[in-house]
């Protein structure tokens, strides 16, 4: 199987700080992925060098069907090669309104001056309704995104990825102060958005990744400690050495 | 000093013998003539005569001549000292110093002109060299090393050996060396004078040297044989062309060019109706058609022929040009350069080690200047563009102490913790006030800052008035620590240095070894983590903030002592600071020290490649900065990693 | 399009209004054109004011929506002024010189004509040479170009060396301000080929125009000034409006958050950075003609952070805002500092506003940032639009 994403033994170091060891983790095309593991495994560090905000020292990045690198390449280049990235705190323009937020990261044109010459057309606003709808705001559409409540900014920055139509979607705990209630809706999100495309969602809950029902990545120390179902990773004596153990070790 | 008295007296006793001899008024009669009506190259016999006889009254007598007080008695021509008390006037006796009433018109001033009193002045050198009061003996070598005149030679080196004062003696015999060195009668003793002077870095050894090494520019065919050749000038390279052509028609090798304002002033002269030569006066707007209506002139012979371009480019190449030395013997000339590059040598290392302490000095001043802001921005991520008027607040803290503690070195003792205690009160009361409500908001805090920053400049400005008011510096302080001629630091900055290094180190303490430092390193790096440690952020800021502020007050001190103290003070130093802390690293005392030395550096080397435009320099030293900010935009002293991320 | 344009913006409608009711009302109230009832001096005053209007809406376009405070758009608007105050100074001395020139005996060659020029213009900082950079002096149309084309270039090298390294918020802002004081600087020595702190100066005369009163051109240039600050207004307002302006908004409040939607982020802000400083080149070049002189001191660091307070003052992120707070400052402080305020007695103190006035705006600056953040603009807001 030809895979969307390949790291191979990539490692970074801060100030004599080991944050990513030697990691290598494959993603496949329309793969629904979870990422645990205990602060400080690396699993944002591993988010930020996909994206381009960190260079590693050693290893690579392989993107696609042409095999193209991704290290050298800029936050906006990697962005617009299709893949998406949600932030651990939600980040979504809130001095806009959820229709501006969402017609900024709909896939157009992205140069300065496609952008001040740009046009509002139907198919656009169309689009623009239709991940409304999936994220369940098709009725907020004209208020301003800072009014919205905690579980709909998250949403509403998952349809900013939606809208921006990645090839992989990287969430970083979606879930995060949700009501059950959201939680559910979330999960049904990400889930429905695996179907044409990757998703990998770093996530602490346990629970929520079990409602995932998807392939679980362990890190531990900047390395994959485990890979598997999520019961196999959780019968694995190492895992729960290092989620429960570490004080005996 | 009582061996001096006893030299004194053998050199009065001997002198006494001699005047049984002869006395003064001989010798004048003698010369009568010259002295009634000496002229510069006449007055040489009279003084010769006068210095060679020895006697004591001589220098008195000259002393007089010089100063306008010798008279000569009408009847006889005997000369005497006109002494006036209030109406009275008398005659003293040149010899034996007997008063004599003279009447009114009984005698004829004596008018010697400025020539001549300059050549009684330098004769009258020659006996200071050996006076017993050392003031007058420094006083006539000083005088001998202006004039540097050759007659001064033999005095001088007569005078070393009874020099009793070592640092006196070290001069005349510097004096003297370079007197052979200049006007010896062998060659031998020159070269060995001039090799004896290269270890001399002072500026009036090298103008000796230099004036061995003076040159003239020659022009000719070839080079003459014999000549004493420093260097030949190649055109193009070491002189322009037209230089080199203005060289041969001044030795009068090649016709002189016809100027531009030659061949105007030759065509206004020659207009004949509405020509000149043939052309219409309205066309001799351009240089083609005046040039064809001079030629036309020049036809007719009435004005002298233009030379042609290819004439003078062929005159030039066919001489040469050279500089020759005024100095006859080359082996003299080649040890004259051979010891001033030696010196020039020594000189620019010395310059360098000069510019060096400098530098050091300057960053002292930024490192004082910038220290108090790179906790506030560095620790607090605090904008304060009142910190310069902070500085201000410290400088005229200490003018103020100045006013009511009249003792200097009191004053400043007072004045260096009442300036921290103010402006540490100030930037407290800053903290709370406004930019506690700005911390989130650091561009807003920059502006809020800025206003207040001016709110405080034209308060200074109103209080004290726009003129500069000095902060005097303790007498102790005046003066400069010399190594030698080139190398030299005031101990002014040697303080201010001493002063960075304190609080450099005092920093360092509290910052590493108190509970207050770590309090602070906490809050800086992770505010929440420190707050639910049980830290308040809130007095940890404040206290920091006081903290940065009150080491202002004390720069402000500092600086007010080596610059005047003015309202504006703190605006010159602003922006500077904020680049040291930038190009530093922001939150690192090391980081600013590395920034301070670097802009201090840059700065002194910029303006030693270019010494005649500091604003030049300055402009070059922030374009520096630019550029170097883009290659490293976290600074010297980087933070890395996630801390650093956001 | 056209009408989702205006849509998003009543204001510019109500602005451009308001400015030609104002500018009809000047015109019919100045000496030459009217009643005679505002001062030709007066007439220059609010054309300048206009023209810093101008700035200050490039100013707030750059801070208010793209967040970049910029402590160098004065300086650009030096250089504008600057540009053309070369072509004036030139033409004019040249004017003078071939009238002098005429009386003599054979007509001068372009040497003599360009050396008396060079005479006249450099003699005050001992040279009679052209620098370089009047090789287009007297070409209009040239120096025209420059007022667009130097502070263009300026801003574009400049920005595209900072914001390619990253440099952000307040280092930003400082190496901005050092830029500045660089420029201040330079122009400061002798030989800039500025003519050093003299600046240049008899700018009010324009060539071509001799016979023209000053009353006249200042009624011209206040007209040309009202022109340009609505130009650049509908400009801004188009470009801050729209996608453009949505994405020069999210990079102001979450630059990484645009940078991972996929968009250069250094590209749009080096494009408001330069668009900005091109008009606020363009208005230096409206502001000095009518100022009649510029010397390196307008250009010093001072005056680009006295524009920032202007936006402040007047509320950022809204364009209206700009131009109420630079009308508002700038009028204020020449009425203080020009004596118009009274004085207050206290009996024991009597506080006069030319050596007070500084003290109050720079409180003010506080009192506005720390208590009304959105400037008396958000006042306006608050006051037209019913609270939600």
């Amino acid at each position: 199987m030809s895979m969307l994403l390949e790291v191979n033994g990539v490692s970074v170091t801060f100030d004599g700080f080991r944050a990513i060891n030697n990691l290598s983790i494959n993603f496949a095309e329309a793969e629904l992925r979870a990422i645990i593991g205990p602060n400080g495994a690396g699993k944002t560090t591993f988010m930020d060098i996909v994206t381009g905000k960190t260079k590693p020292d050693e290893g690579q990045v392989i993107w696609g069907d042409k095999n193209t690198s991704l290290l050298g390449l800029s936050e906006s280049e990697i962005a617009r090669k299709g893949i998406g990235r949600k932030f651990q705190k939600p980040s979504v323009f809130e001095a806009q309104t959820v229709r501006q937020n969402l017609a900024m990261a709909l896939k157009t044109p992205r140069g300065p001056f496609a952008v001040l010459m740009h046009k509002k057309t139907k198919p656009n606003a169309q689009r623009i309704e239709a991940v409304a709808e999936q994220i369940g705001l098709q009725d907020s559409l004209t208020r301003n995104a800072g009014e919205l409540s905690h579980g709909q900014k998250q949403w509403l920055e998952i349809g900013m990825l939606l809208a921006q139509e990645p090839r992989l979607m990287l969430v970083d705990e979606p879930a995060a102060g949700m009501t059950p209630e959201e939680r559910e809706k979330t999960t049904d999100i990400l889930k429905e958005a695996a179907k044409t495309r990757a998703v990998v969602v770093v996530e602490h809950d346990m629970e929520f990744v079990r409602r995932l029902d998807c392939k679980v990545t362990v890190l531990h120390e900047g390395a994959v400690l485990a890979e598997g179902s999520l019961d196999h990773v959780t019968s694995n004596q190492t895992v729960i050495d290092v989620y429960l153990g570490r004080s005996h070790a | 000093m009582l061996r001096l008295l006893s030299l004194a007296v053998s050199f009065w006793l001997f002198l006494c013998t001699a005047l049984q001899a002869q006395s003064l008024q001989d010798i004048l009669q003698t010369h009568a003539d010259e002295v009634q009506k000496p002229s510069r190259n006449s007055v040489g016999v009279v003084l010769d005569d006068l210095v060679a006889s020895g006697l004591p009254q001589v220098v008195p007598f000259l002393e007089g001549w010089r100063d306008r007080e010798i008279v000569q008695r009408s009847p006889d021509g005997q000369f005497f000292r006109l002494i006036e008390e209030g109406d009275v006037a008398r005659l003293e006796d040149l010899d034996s110093g007997e008063m004599i009433e003279a009447d009114a018109g009984a005698f004829k001033d004596l008018r010697p002109n400025g020539g001549v009193r300059r050549a009684i002045g330098n004769a009258l050198v020659q006996f200071q060299l050996s006076d017993p009061d050392i003031a007058k003996r420094r006083a006539a070598v000083d005088a001998i090393a202006r004039s540097m005149d050759v007659s001064q030679l033999g005095p001088l080196q007569a005078s070393v050996e009874g020099e009793t004062d070592a640092e006196l003696l070290k001069k005349k015999q510097r004096l003297a060396g370079m007197l052979v060195a200049t006007f010896g009668e062998t060659p031998e003793a020159r070269i060995e004078a001039i090799d004896a002077l290269s270890g001399d870095l002072s500026v009036d050894v090298r103008a000796v040297l230099n004036t061995v090494l003076a040159t003239t520019t020659k022009v000719g065919v070839a080079i003459p044989e014999g000549v004493n050749l420093a260097e030949t000038l190649e055109v193009g390279a070491d002189l322009s062309a037209d230089e080199a052509y203005a060289r041969l028609v001044e030795a009068e090798l090649a016709p002189a060019p016809v100027t531009p304002a030659q061949i105007r002033a030759a065509l206004v002269a020659n207009i004949e109706g509405d020509t000149v030569g043939g052309v219409a006066v309205s066309a001799l707007g351009s240089d083609v058609a005046r040039a064809q209506a001079y030629d036309r002139l020049a036809a007719t012979g009435s004005v002298a022929a233009r030379v042609p371009d290819a004439n003078k480019a062929e005159a030039v190449a066919d001489h040469v040009f050279y500089l020759e030395y005024a100095e006859p013997d080359p082996a003299i000339t080649d040890a004259a350069r051979e010891a001033l590059n030696d010196i020039e040598s020594r000189v620019a290392l010395s310059q360098t080690v000069d510019l060096g302490l400098d530098a050091l000095s300057l960053a002292s001043i930024y490192f004082l200047a910038a220290i108090g802001l790179a906790i506030t921005f560095g620790v607090m991520g605090v904008i304060n563009m009142a910190h310069g008027e902070f500085i201000m607040m410290g400088a005229y803290t200490g003018f103020v102490v100045q006013q009511f503690v009249p003792d200097y070195t009191l004053s400043i003792i007072i004045a260096l913790p009442l300036a921290f205690a103010v402006t540490f009160g100030a930037g407290v009361a800053m903290e709370r006030l406004v930019i506690r409500h700005l911390y989130h908001r650091p561009l807003e805090t920059l502006l809020a800052t800025f206003g207040i920053s001016i709110a405080l400049q034209q308060l200074a400005k109103n209080i004290f008035g726009t003129q500069a008011r000095p902060l005097t510096s303790p007498e102790w302080l005046d003066g400069a620590l010399v190594f030698n001629d080139v190398i030299a630091i005031s101990y002014i900055r040697i303080a201010i240095f001493v002063l960075a290094v304190l609080f450099l180190i005092l920093i360092l303490f509290v910052l590493k070894r108190t509970r207050l430092g770590l309090e602070v390193r906490a809050v800086t790096q992770n505010p929440g983590m420190a707050a639910s440690m049980g830290i308040n952020p809130d007095r940890i800021n404040m206290l920091t903030f006081g903290l940065g502020s009150g080491i202002a007050g004390i720069a402000g001190v500092a600086i007010g002592l080596y610059a005047k103290v003015t309202s504006e003070m703190g605006a010159d130093y602003i922006v500077q600071s904020f680049m040291t802390v930038v190009v530093g690293g922001v939150g690192n005392v090391w980081g600013t020290l590395a920034g301070a030395s670097l802009i201090g550096f840059l700065q002194k080397g910029i303006e030693w490649l270019n010494p005649s435009n500091t604003l030049a320099a300055q402009t070059y030293m922030i374009l520096f900065i630019i550029l170097f900010i883009q290659f490293r935009p976290k600074g010297i002293v980087a933070l890395k990693g996630r801390a650093a991320a956001d | 399009m056209r009408n989702s344009f205006l849509a998003q913006n009543p204001s510019m409608l109500w602005f451009i209004a308001l400015l030609a009711v104002f500018t009809i009302a000047v015109t019919l109230l100045s000496e030459v054109t009217g009643v005679g009832l505002i001062s030709t001096s007066f007439v220059k005053t609010l054309g300048k004011t206009l023209c810093l209007c101008l700035v200050a809406i490039a100013m707030d376009v750059v801070w208010g929506y793209c967040g970049i405070l910029s402590l160098g758009h004065f300086a650009f608007f030096g250089i504008g002024g600057y540009a053309i105050g070369m072509w004036l100074m030139y033409a004019r001395t040249e004017g003078i010189v071939l009238d002098s020139l005429a009386g003599q005996p054979i007509p001068p060659t372009p040497a003599e004509i360009s050396d008396a020029i060079g005479n006249q213009i450099f003699g005050v900082v001992g040279s009679s040479e052209f620098p370089m950079i009047w090789a287009f002096a007297d070409n209009l149309f040239v120096q025209l170009v420059m007022v667009v084309l130097v502070p263009g270039l300026l801003a574009l090298v400049f920005g595209w060396l900072a914001f390619r390294s990253r440099v952000t918020g307040v280092y930003l802002s400082i190496l901005t301000q050092a830029m500045t004081l660089a420029l201040a600087l330079y122009l400061f020595q002798n030989d800039s080929g500025l003519r050093g702190n003299n600046g240049l100066s008899g700018l009010q005369n324009i060539p071509g125009f001799e016979e023209t009163s000053q009353a006249t051109i200042s009624i011209l240039f206040f007209l040309a000034s009202a022109v340009a600050l609505a130009a650049g207004y509908v400009f801004f307002a188009w470009i801050v409006s729209g996608k453009m302006g949505s994405v020069v908004k999210g990079i102001r409040d979450n630059e990484a958050r645009v940078r991972f939607l996929g968009y250069h982020v250094e590209s749009y802000k080096l494009f408001i950075f330069t668009t900005t400083a091109v008009v606020a080149g363009i208005a230096g070049a409206l502001y000095y003609p009518q100022a009649g002189i510029i010397n390196p001191g307008e250009i010093a660091p001072i005056a680009s952070i006295y524009l920032a307070v202007w936006v402040a003052i007047g509320g950022r992120g809204r364009l209206y805002g700009a131009v109420i707070g630079a009308t508002f400052v700038s009028l204020l402080s020449s009425w203080f500092t020009g004596g118009g305020a009274p004085d207050i007695n206290l009996g024991f103190y009597t506080v006069q506003w030319t050596d007070w006035w500084l003290v109050l705006l720079g409180l003010s600056f506080v009192v506005v940032t720390l208590f009304f953040p959105k400037g008396i603009g958000g006042a306006f807001d608050y006051l037209v639009r019913k609270p939600s």
